[in-house]
């Protein structure tokens, strides 16, 4: 049985499709068979951030309505062995997806697999309840910002009552904060939201904070999820993400304002 | 002086004004976790019948559901203006 793990947030943009990516790969590069499912139909980007997007043949849509086969739409990722991508469809609209459709899908897929991802569209309306529904766990992305930040608690109330545990009556999904693209430098300097305060503002266990990074940018720029670049520190705490979503122990890194000294700003090269 | 008094002057932080924002707004929406889907609508139309009758503000009406073992209790609370 697949442990089934939603990517979500309410907000766009906050770095859901790049974290199920770099997510997805941590997983599976730690042996763990994974499959990262784009459930952002007529926006899909997941195969542009995971570099198949020109082996895109079938999607999660042509399953649900039975014009293809789940070994037809599911996409071997080219780096890793045991990762795979489900893409979402990029002309149908919302609507194509239904509830009895995807719980096939995931239900055929757990079979299969260790680890299934849903990489949710922004939003609260059906797209994003449908890739929550049937989730054991949520990873729910929040920059350090305002908006970001009341979005992901309305997100929470929504994994609270509108979902398969939920409405079951089930043990409650399991929530994991994600903080991402924080800068521990505007922390410093007062124009930023610590990490303590989100933590204390939402209330949910913290699976990883991620700092701003140039190295996102370049990933989603190579279609190489950023998990591979193990130099920068945005793919060291994602990997650290990874180890914490298995059960490890890994400490923090990345929070804190190093102050950078004039000389070591001058011959210690840009940031990574 | 007044110069030297305003460069003394520390300006709040940004992300402390954020930290405070955010707190009530959270508070708020939890307040309003697992009600049913109708409420915002009937808390308003509520609002405006008593608007019929004596003019109150929008903040003056407090409007929650609780449930118990076997029924729900809707709880209506309206702060009226002094006669």
């Amino acid at each position: 049985m697949a442990k089934i793990i939603v990517v979500t947030s309410g907000k766009g943009g906050v770095g859901k499709t790049t974290s199920a990516a770099a997510i997805a790969t941590g997983l599976a590069l730690r042996g763990n068979k994974t499959v990262v499912i784009d459930f952002d139909v007529g926006l899909r980007n997941l195969d542009l951030i995971m570099g198949c997007e020109r082996r895109v043949v079938y999607d999660l849509v042509n399953v649900i309505q039975g014009e293809a086969g789940l070994n037809q739409a599911l996409i071997r990722d080219k780096r890793v062995d045991n990762l795979h991508i489900l893409p979402a469809s990029q002309t149908r609209d919302k609507d194509a997806l239904n509830l009895e459709g995807v719980e096939k899908v995931l239900d055929t897929l757990s079979k299969d697999f260790d680890y299934i991802l849903c990489d949710s569209p922004a939003g609260i309306e059906r797209g994003a309840q449908l890739a929550m529904y049937f989730a054991d766990e949520a990873i729910v992305v929040t920059n350090p910002e305002v908006s970001s930040v009341r979005d992901s608690d309305r997100i929470l109330g929504l994994l609270a009552s509108k979902t398969r545990r939920a409405e079951r009556g089930e043990e409650a999904i399991k929530e994991h904060l994600l903080v991402t693209r924080y800068n521990p430098a505007r922390v410093d300097s007062g124009d930023m939201l610590n990490l303590d305060d989100i933590r204390e503002i939402l209330a949910i266990n913290l699976i990883g904070l991620i700092p701003e990074s140039e190295a996102v940018l370049r990933a989603s720029n190579q279609g190489v999820p950023v998990t591979h670049d193990a130099d920068s520190d945005a793919g060291q705490a994602y990997t650290d993400t990874v180890a914490r979503l298995i059960g490890e122990e890994v400490p923090l890194r990345f929070h804190l304002y190093e102050k950078r000294s004039l000389l070591s700003r001058m011959f210690g090269g840009g940031r990574r | 002086m007044k110069l030297l008094e305003f460069l003394k002057r520390e300006r709040k932080k940004s992300a402390s004004v954020a930290k405070e924002r955010l707190q009530i707004i959270v508070a708020h929406q939890r307040t309003q976790r697992g009600q049913p889907d109708y409420m915002p609508m009937l808390e308003k139309e509520l609002l405006e019948v008593i608007r019929r009758y004596v003019q109150v503000d929008d903040d003056a009406i407090n409007i929650s559901l609780d449930s118990e073992d076997n029924c729900s209790v809707l709880e209506l609370n309206v702060t009226l203006p002094r006669a």
